[in-house]
């Protein structure tokens, strides 16, 4: 790259908004798949009614976030989107299918009877599934896609490593912790102090596993280890680790002292930290190891295009979104729904 | 292959919710706007009713809907890299300005009946009906440019946006979209008919019933035949910038020598192999007629294409005469409601009564074949002139393919079970309106109101 024009820009900052729409799914459908991943765990149906009341107003709205990454993908960098689809072919098919067994369990259960227990069945194992097979995906995209002629050259079952399994059961960790805060948030009574009790086995837990991935990446993958551990690097990105650290011992405490928001924005920090890890990993590769976002990005006149619709739109649309969870604040006491 | 048939078939189930969705967000916030407007409590409890309806089938489409998202990458990752420029952004544009929208404000459609004011509940349900129709529009925009693509050029085999607004008002857009927009209110309408027509018939929730029926004869009576009209148009156009699909859809083989005009063919057995139509039952320049609105006027024949530039026949041939044969029968049975609601007969008259209960599925029948004719006749393209299908394809193997083909056969099955199944438990609860309403008019002129309520879905059908 010569000059820094429109061309280098563009893509850095639709690469920016990409990383944004997606943060903000991990975040908000985080917490609702780990709220379905705890589901079994519940004590009582109507443990399970007041779960599933307190993210009903929202999991609509928190998908859609999805449909922006898979669609900000296409748009920003469709030849990426062309590589890394039917790459992780599989892995994307299968979570997307738990998706739907999940999604529709919220209105089926909802007006089911004797059947009820099915769809607590579908809405616990497809909310496991979708967080497992996006491990899977980051997972799968970190460890690289093989790429010849720009199209993707590799096997249906290229993604399937133990690495990729790893960043499976982590995300499934990560969600159930973040679904558990969630809880400790927006419950009353037994299914908080639960959540609570709960949150404090799966910090460590999620710890480790973050910790497991950033030593694993480094040593078999060069290219990030060059990345994190040459100067001056080293010194720029240590707050990284350093502050996960510190979070997350501020989040054991707030759990211990009883704090009910405070555990659920602390472990929202840990995922950003985290994400902003993975991303240092990884920029500018976009189709890791081998095509970065300038090479991937879409026309111009496309990426232009579509910026000025998000400048526009991304304020407003944020706007209604607080709205509704100002609207639906507070707790969801025993036995309450919205219905 | 398998690719797509995957494809057509997680397309054509997703289409079923929207169709319905679109038309149905359409009329509840009709309802509540009629019930700011009333004060009648009717229009709250049937509002109220579909929406417990709405939810089932909304959480159905989305589901369905993030799937797509991610199939044009995973099936079509050439098509998404030749035409993601243009296309990308639409469906970006669709993500920022209709999704979210729908999305939040169906959280307050649903759940916040008792915690919002009353305006900002309607508010809401527009906003949600805005949504979906905002959605339709720009998906069509993408679809109408993959069938007349406008306002690109093609560097190394790339397209390139040129003129976003010729991208987005491609020439057959404003006719798909018309023809769509009508297509999903009527099959809604149909919807509210026959569960109207089940509960007048069962004498279960009679008064709900009856308002759902004459609200909507009201809009059917007008809108089938405006639909004839926008098809015509549409057809027309089609002929201008598709020809092709329009002889596949008229099974239109060549122009006989000597012979002027072009015969309708009412039915026939279209042979590919032999290029000819067998058992063949044809009136003579009707063809040309309908098509070219003159006596004499041609166009031209398949056999005027090559072999590789035609689409398959059969298919669009047979789907075509589907979609205009329930169309027609849409506007006789709306004619026939209306001049029965005339005659103040409506509600006794069984033997129209007992099989509208089941009329429910006409619309996505129709609306499934109109697509089946407009994306088979695209063929051999998968983006007209562009690309054809056959070169759009991932390179991912057969048995992955398959694999999640029957995966997706296995989940949707039981997902639509599922949903037809709860949908049909929540219309045999019918409405139960936490309040009671109020007794108003009195029982010997239930006429007054009932042009009250059909004048209403006239007035506002769009909203």
């Amino acid at each position: 790259m010569t000059g820094l024009g429109m061309e280098w820009y563009l893509p850095v900052i639709w690469s920016l908004l990409l990383a944004v729409a997606i943060a903000m799914y991990v975040v908000l459908d985080g917490f609702d798949l780990g709220m379905g991943i705890l589901f079994p765990f519940a004590a009582s149906e109507t443990e399970k009614d007041q779960m599933m009341s307190s993210v009903a107003p929202f999991w609509d709205g928190n998908e859609t976030w999805l449909i922006l990454g898979g669609g900000g993908l296409l748009v920003a960098f469709p030849l990426a989107y062309s590589i890394v689809m039917p790459a992780l072919y599989l892995p994307v098919i299968f979570m997307l299918l738990a998706l739907v067994f999940r999604g529709v369990a919220f209105e089926f259960r909802h007006v089911a009877d004797t059947s009820r227990f099915l769809w607590n069945i579908a809405f616990a194992g497809g909310s496991t599934l979708a967080a497992f097979f996006q491990g899977v995906l980051l997972g799968g995209f970190v460890q690289g896609i093989k790429v010849e002629n720009n199209a993707f050259a590799g096997g249906p079952l290229d993604w399937l490593t133990p690495f990729a399994l790893l960043c499976g059961v982590g995300v499934v960790a990560g969600y159930a912790l973040i679904g558990c805060v969630w809880l400790v948030m927006k419950t009353d009574g037994a299914a908080a102090a639960r959540a609570r009790a709960r949150a404090k086995l799966l910090l460590p837990a999620v710890l480790v596993f973050m910790g497991i991935v950033s030593l694993w990446t480094p040593i078999a993958f060069p290219r990030i280890a060059e990345r994190w551990f040459t100067t001056p690097n080293l010194f720029y990105l240590a707050p990284v680790p350093l502050l996960t650290l510190v979070l997350a011992y501020a989040v054991w405490r707030w759990l211990e002292k009883g704090h009910d928001n405070l555990p659920f924005f602390g472990v929202i920090g840990l995922f950003l930290l985290g994400y902003v890890g993975i991303g240092v990993s990884i920029f500018p590769y976009l189709v890791p190891p081998s095509l970065t976002v300038w090479e991937t990005a879409a026309a111009p006149a496309s990426q232009v295009f579509m910026l000025i619709g998000t400048i526009f739109m991304l304020p407003v649309i944020l706007g209604y979104i607080a709205f509704v969870y100002w609207l639906f604040r507070g707790k969801v006491r025993e036995g309450e729904g919205y219905h | 292959m398998l690719a797509r048939i995957q494809f057509a078939f997680t397309v054509s189930f997703h289409i079923i919710f929207p169709s319905f969705t679109i038309g149905l967000a359409a009329y509840i916030a009709t309802l509540e706007l009629l019930w700011i407007g009333t004060g009648h409590e009717r229009y709250h409890r049937i509002a109220r009713f579909f929406t417990k309806i709405f939810a089932v089938s909304f959480a159905m489409g989305v589901v369905s809907g993030i799937v797509l998202s991610y199939q044009f990458g995973t099936n079509w990752s050439h098509f998404s890299r030749v035409v993601g420029n243009v296309i990308g952004p639409l469906i970006g544009y669709e993500v920022l300005t209709a999704f979210f929208l729908e999305a939040t404000f169906l959280g307050i459609m649903l759940f916040g009946w008792n915690r919002v004011p009353r305006g900002l509940h309607v508010f809401s349900c527009v906003m949600v009906a805005v949504g979906t129709t905002l959605s339709a529009f720009w998906i069509l925009s993408a679809n109408s440019w993959m069938q007349t693509p406008a306002g690109h050029e093609i560097i190394d085999g790339v397209a390139h946006p040129v003129d976003w607004l010729a991208v987005i008002f491609n020439p057959s857009f404003p006719y798909r979209l018309a023809h769509m927009v009508t297509a999903c209110y009527l099959t809604t309408a149909f919807v509210v008919l026959a569960v109207g027509a089940r509960y007048v018939y069962s004498g279960r929730y009679p008064e709900d019933g009856r308002t759902m029926m004459r609200m909507a004869l009201g809009l059917i009576a007008i809108l089938a035949p405006l639909q004839a009209f926008i098809g015509d148009a549409h057809g027309l156009n089609t002929l201008a910038h598709q020809p092709a699909k329009i002889a596949a859809i008229e099974a239109h083989w060549q122009n006989e020598p000597g012979a002027s005009g072009v015969p309708l063919v009412l039915f026939a057995w279209p042979n590919e192999a032999e290029e000819r139509n067998d058992y063949q039952i044809a009136i003579p320049h009707l063809g040309s007629l309908i098509l070219t609105h003159s006596w004499d006027d041609t166009f031209k024949g398949l056999k005027e294409y090559p072999r590789d530039e035609r689409p398959p026949v059969a298919v669009p041939f047979f789907a075509f005469r589907v979609m205009v044969g329930l169309g027609i029968v849409m506007i006789l049975v709306g004619w026939l409601g209306v001049f029965l609601l005339w005659r103040h007969r409506l509600f006794e008259t069984d033997w129209y009564l007992a099989p509208l209960q089941h009329i429910w599925p006409i619309g996505f029948v129709t609306i499934l074949s109109g697509w089946f004719v407009t994306e088979v006749g695209r063929q051999p393209w998968v983006a007209y002139g562009i690309l054809r299908t056959a070169d759009a394809i991932s390179p991912v193997e057969g048995w992955a393919v398959a694999t999640t083909l029957a995966l997706f056969v296995f989940v949707y099955g039981i997902v639509f079970s599922g949903g037809i199944y709860y949908i049909n438990r929540l219309i045999a609860r019918g409405p139960q309106g936490s309040a009671v309403e109020p007794p108003e008019g009195v029982p010997s002129r239930p006429l007054a109101s009932a042009h009250k309520a059909t004048r209403a879905a006239i007035n506002h059908p769009g909203e």
